[in-house]
């Protein structure tokens, strides 16, 4: 149990570590030419990532039978959101300074953007339903509402796709990722639910 | 025609230090706002220059006045799928390239077809510098100091036939020199194409340097296309073959995505890209976005070859 807290530490310092990059990047002004579009994209990316490791963990489980997984959950789907909130900040500070205007008619018109914002606001109840305290008052209504994180994960794996130009290799891969943890799930489940016909 | 402003402004002053710096100022700007601390600002490390000046370059009045961007962006920023898809692969991966020897092949509908060495193929131009603005389709631009001759001296001493409507620029397509073309991003060989009246424009030039230097690999060693008036990708880079044509060459971009991107690709703040618009960019160094130009302001010299052209539809 103590390797498990201090593993919990360090995926915790570890998930941090792209925050802290990108604050030594700008102070070191080493973000590229275009910082902006490059704290995007790595935010973006980084948002993704915990997002779809979040999703890991119960297939995890099931593989290996370490239960204590589960603890790890929480954390990485609200760095999955810290990392959204950045993202989101990214875009209306540094990329449109407030310009609600253009945001707004962005958000109608593209549906690259759209679907990032469908992603943003899936996982906000998330992450607003994640203490303790929500858990037991929701009780069975908690699982059902924290299914919305498939449909979040799959907005975003469709809005990295819309935003590529014609390098698809990196969504593709993501998008192979999440398939097999969905599948897993539904075969897991299918394996489960239905008796056996051996 | 051209807006003719008397300069004699030497090279070394046309690029103040201070503009070096600029991008310093963005981030003081930008990181005291964001994260509200004291800023410990270095330079961006590398890309000062290094190689040796290209001789006897001729001032030209266009772009004066204009702030230009660092060589370290010019250098350090690049589209150039052929050396990977990143912004930064370019640089990376062309360190060892080199545009010599180079041989640029000429044919179609021209009289002087045949194999041309690089040095030869240049050698009866003066060298001009000519500081244009850049707009990527992506919605960045940047300004920058080419070194080139004027393409339509190069296509009227080719003496392309009557039939020549179009002209087509390939670009090298050599996968043990650019580690991008192991991967089917786009169709290569990298294919772009001007119409004629477009590649005779005085604005349309081959460039072989930027900042004094020959062009390093990453911005399209040794010889490329410069039309500042469409998107950046119009612009054919590390050219190996011009061929002049009476049909509409089929550029990769719109072999790629024809709903997005098409043979014209000028720029146009009021005919958005499919997924994103084309109404403002943000110039590389600047932090607000600023309003995209009508051919990237340079309206003047080339409006009048699309009078009457649906640019909606000829995008
Ligand atoms: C809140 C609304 C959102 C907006 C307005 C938004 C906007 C953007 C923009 C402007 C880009 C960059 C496009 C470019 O590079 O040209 C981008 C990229 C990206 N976004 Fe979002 N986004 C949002 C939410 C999200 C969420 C919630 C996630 C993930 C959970 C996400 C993941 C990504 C990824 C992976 C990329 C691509 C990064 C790359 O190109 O390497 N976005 N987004």
């Amino acid at each position: 149990m103590k390797g498990f807290t201090t593993f919990r530490r360090l995926v915790f310092a570890a998930a941090l570590v792209p925050a802290a990059a990108l604050t030594y990047g700008a102070f070191t002004n080493n973000l590229t030419a275009n910082p902006i579009d490059y704290i995007t994209d790595i935010t973006g990316l980084t948002a993704l990532t915990f997002l779809t490791l979040s999703l890991t963990v119960t297939p995890l489980r099931r593989l290996t039978g370490r239960n204590e997984l589960i603890k790890l959950r929480r954390m990485l789907g609200l760095f999955a959101f810290f990392y959204a909130c950045l993202h989101l900040s990214t875009w209306v500070v540094l990329d449109w300074f407030f310009d609600f205007a253009s945001m707004t008619s962005d958000v109608v018109e593209r549906p690259f953007i759209t679907l990032g914002m469908v992603t943003f606001l899936l996982l906000l109840p998330l992450a607003v339903t994640s203490t303790a305290g929500m858990i037991r008052r929701l009780g069975k209504r908690w699982q059902q509402l924290h299914r919305l994180v498939y449909v979040a994960a799959i907005t975003a794996v469709v809005h990295f796709w819309w935003v590529v130009k014609a390098d698809f290799r990196e969504p593709r891969l993501w998008a192979v990722a999440l398939s097999v943890l969905l599948g897993f799930r539904a075969w897991w489940t299918l394996r489960t639910r239905l008796p056996s016909r051996s | 025609m051209l807006i003719r402003k008397p300069t004699d402004i030497p090279f070394s002053e046309v690029t103040p230090q201070s503009l070096y710096l600029r991008r310093r100022e963005f981030f003081q700007a930008a990181a005291s706002g964001a994260l509200a601390a004291a800023t410990v600002l270095a330079p961006r490390g590398a890309g000062a220059q290094t190689g040796p000046k290209l001789p006897n370059v001729r001032k030209t009045p266009y772009g004066q006045g204009e702030r230009l961007n660092s060589y370290a962006d010019v250098t350090g920023y690049n589209n150039f799928y052929e050396f990977g898809t990143g912004k930064e692969d370019p640089a990376a991966n062309a360190k060892d390239f080199t545009g010599r020897p180079w041989t640029i092949k000429v044919d179609g509908r021209v009289k002087n077809a045949g194999d041309h060495d690089i040095d030869s193929f240049i050698k009866p131009y003066a060298l001009e510098e000519r500081i244009y603005r850049l707009r990527c389709v992506e919605g960045w631009s940047m300004v920058i100091p080419w070194v080139g001759i004027p393409l339509a001296d190069v296509i009227n001493r080719l003496e392309p036939e009557p039939g020549a409507r179009f002209v087509e620029f390939t670009t090298l397509n050599d996968a043990r020199r650019m580690p991008g073309l192991n991967v089917p991003v786009l169709r290569w060989p990298y294919v772009e194409g001007l119409r004629m009246d477009e590649a005779m424009n005085p604005l349309s030039i081959l460039a072989v340097g930027v900042y004094g230097e020959a062009l390093p690999g990453q911005n399209g060693a040794p010889i490329r296309l410069v039309v500042p008036w469409k998107y950046g990708f119009k612009s054919t880079k590390s050219i190996v073959r011009i061929r002049f044509t009476d049909s509409e060459p089929r550029n990769s971009w719109q072999v790629s995505a024809p709903r997005e991107y098409g043979f014209y690709a000028n720029v146009n703040p009021e005919v958005d890209h499919p997924r994103w618009s084309q109404a403002t960019e943000r110039r590389l160094g600047e932090f607000r976005r600023r309003p995209t130009e009508m051919f990237n302001g340079y309206g003047d010299q080339v409006a009048r070859m699309y009078a009457g052209m649906d640019l909606r539809k000829n995008f």
